[in-house]
């Protein structure tokens, strides 16, 4: 089995959310990058679990510049045999699908995942649109992956509920909480990435459909009330009556 | 201006789906809703209450199988301006296929309407900031986050027209359904009642339904109480959790930390129960309670049990 995993990155969860060039550029000082935990934690140790279970090639993929190497790198050591950065800015979701979608056409995988979004830009965007570049079917948010031969049994959120479905390979999956745990790298693993093959390729196209022009901080909350704790009949009316939600 | 909205029709409307509509009326031109389900087309006309010139729903698409509902939503999106999405399960699925099959950018996770430069507002870094966005295209594909634009009621009854269309066969075979008895879906419910790790240990989750049940509620946790087995994953709410916007959050014995923080603060009013006047919550929070839980939720639950009585 052929297993493609897209691997975006993502500011490290404790970074400060701040922007530069008259709020037109996320100000990328002193800001550290990690894997977007969703690729990681579930998408890559599930291809990583279906290898060791039967047999697996897995190969990543990243729309990026050379910088994003370090998270690709630890995406290796983690366990994926191959990577391949599609070098490019990924500004834009429909142009980081195309250039997945492109580089996945020629090389025939049976198992696309992507995580269920980038904790960034929280698109959940990618998966589908790869999706349909590739004519193939869609499982969205799952929480479950079970392989038997060229089938899978998956399960996915739906409003307020979970379906089972089944579906035959080759299918883009995107990935959430459930699908696997975290694993952490070990030492055999990260001195065993330096020597992986780390190729780098140029995108096919250039559309671009969409661009962000400003981003913002929301406004400070104005400061907490405090509510005497024995007094909570003054809450519930401050609850009603001031903030008048409930 | 030529509105389409997408609703999915197998089970009755939501207050998502009149959000969906409304905020398309409000882009101004006419309102085309496609529904595909089975939904009775009385139902159906309810939509026209919040801004819908006409239904069409197809009675033939009753599998929500995204690759068909994509190929009927291309065949008669081909001259509108807007097509709007719940940013939902079936927004996340259907959406990106048709921006890619009609080569239309879309937006995702809109929380307003446009701007007046056209570009429209989202959440970006897990509600830690908001970012505009604009499209290249004359065509827009628009997901609406619920719970971002109140649903406005604008009209009468509009008229529905079934139609039967089928598109290849599909791939996607639904074995089963799981749904938890009795409670609100996490992501549409208007008051969340939440814990963490302060509350000591799963049993004493009783109060936090009762106090739930009280509002009229939805339960969630955070992160650790999930991964500890005290409470149900689906509960988990913040970063890599489910993201909320209701317009009340109960925390209780929950830190605050930015994790957890991430996938809550779009919740409009924020109350915050913890001892530890240190918590980072209380930064976040409209009210806060320093106290105990174990002493403070009884109390609360009879203040609300009062407020309902009269
Ligand atoms: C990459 C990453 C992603 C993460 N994603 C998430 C996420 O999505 N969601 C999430 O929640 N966390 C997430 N976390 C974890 C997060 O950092 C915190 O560890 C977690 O939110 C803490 O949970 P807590 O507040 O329940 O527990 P604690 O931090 O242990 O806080 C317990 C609180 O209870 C209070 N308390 C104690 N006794 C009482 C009492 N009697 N009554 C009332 N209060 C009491 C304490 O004062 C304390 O503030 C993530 C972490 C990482 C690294
Ligand atoms: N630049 C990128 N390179 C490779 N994969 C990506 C990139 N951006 C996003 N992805 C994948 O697409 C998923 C969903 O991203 P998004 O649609 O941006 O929320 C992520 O979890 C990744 O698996």
């Amino acid at each position: 089995m052929k297993i493609l995993v897209c691997i975006s990155k993502a500011p490290d969860t404790t970074s400060k959310i701040a922007f530069t060039e008259g709020n037109s550029r996320f100000d990328e000082n002193g800001v550290q990058y990690i894997v977007n935990p969703y690729d990681e934690w579930y998408a890559l140790v599930r291809a990583l679990e279906i290898k060791e279970a039967s047999s697996a090639d897995i190969t990543i993929v990243t729309v990026g510049n050379a910088s994003d190497e370090a998270i690709m790198r630890k995406a290796l050591a983690i366990g994926a045999d191959e990577a391949v950065r599609i070098d490019a800015e990924p500004t834009d979701a429909y142009f980081v699908a195309k250039a997945i979608a492109d580089f996945a056409q020629e090389k025939n995988f049976d198992l696309i995942l992507t995580g269920k979004e980038t904790i960034n830009y929280n698109g959940s965007q990618i998966g589908g649109m790869v999706a349909e570049a590739l004519d193939l079917p869609y499982i969205s948010i799952a929480s479950k992956l079970d392989v038997a031969g060229s089938s899978l049994t998956l399960e996915r959120e739906i409003a307020g509920g979970v379906e089972v479905v089944q579906v035959n390979l080759p299918v883009v999956v995107s990935c959430a909480k459930g699908m696997a745990e975290q694993r952490i790298p070990n030492m055999r693993g990260i001195m065993a990435a330096r020597t992986k093959p780390l190729q780098v390729i140029p995108p096919k196209n250039s559309d671009q459909l969409t661009s962000y022009v400003a981003f913002a901080n929301p406004a400070a909350k104005s400061g907490v009330k405090l509510i005497d704790p024995s007094n909570m009949d003054e809450l519930v009316s401050l609850l009603h009556n001031e903030a008048k939600v409930i | 201006m030529k509105n389409i909205v997408f609703i999915p029709a197998n089970s009755p409307l939501t207050k998502a789906s009149f959000e969906v509509v409304s905020y398309a009326r409000n882009l101004g031109g006419t309102v085309t809703v496609l529904a595909a389900g089975k939904l009775p087309s009385q139902d159906l006309s309810v939509l026209g209450t919040y801004g819908a010139d006409e239904v069409i729903v197809n009675r033939s698409l009753v599998a929500n199988d995204d690759q068909q509902i994509t190929m009927w939503l291309a065949n008669y999106c081909k001259e509108a301006n807007n097509i709007v999405f719940s940013h939902d399960f079936n927004g996340k699925a259907i959406a990106p296929r048709l921006s890619v099959k009609l080569k239309a950018g879309f937006i995702s996770g809109a929380i307003a309407l446009p701007e007046n430069d056209g570009s429209i507002k989202v959440n970006v870094y897990s509600g830690k900031a908001f970012g505009f966005m604009k499209c290249n295209t004359t065509q827009k594909i628009i997901s609406l986050l619920p719970n971002s634009v109140a649903p406005e009621m604008s009209g009468n009854a509009c008229g529905v027209t079934e139609v039967e269309e089928t598109f290849g066969e599909i791939k996607v075979k639904v074995l089963s359904v799981k749904k938890p008895e009795g409670s609100i879906p996490l992501p549409e419910a208007e008051r969340v009642v939440s814990a963490g790790r302060g509350l000591k240990g799963p049993e004493n989750w009783g109060m936090i339904e009762d106090l739930a049940n009280a509002l009229g509620a939805a339960t969630a946790c955070s992160r650790p109480v999930a991964d500890i087995g005290w409470r149900p994953h689906h509960e988990h709410v913040g970063q890599t959790g489910v993201a909320i916007r209701p317009n009340l959050y109960i925390a209780v014995g929950i830190s605050g930390a930015i994790q957890h923080l991430a996938g809550v603060n779009g919740s409009k009013v924020i109350v915050v129960i913890n001892p530890d006047a240190e918590a980072p919550f209380f930064k976040a929070a409209d009210y806060g309670v320093i106290g105990d839980a174990f002493e403070v939720v009884p109390k609360l639950i009879d203040a609300v049990k009062n407020f309902r009585a009269n």
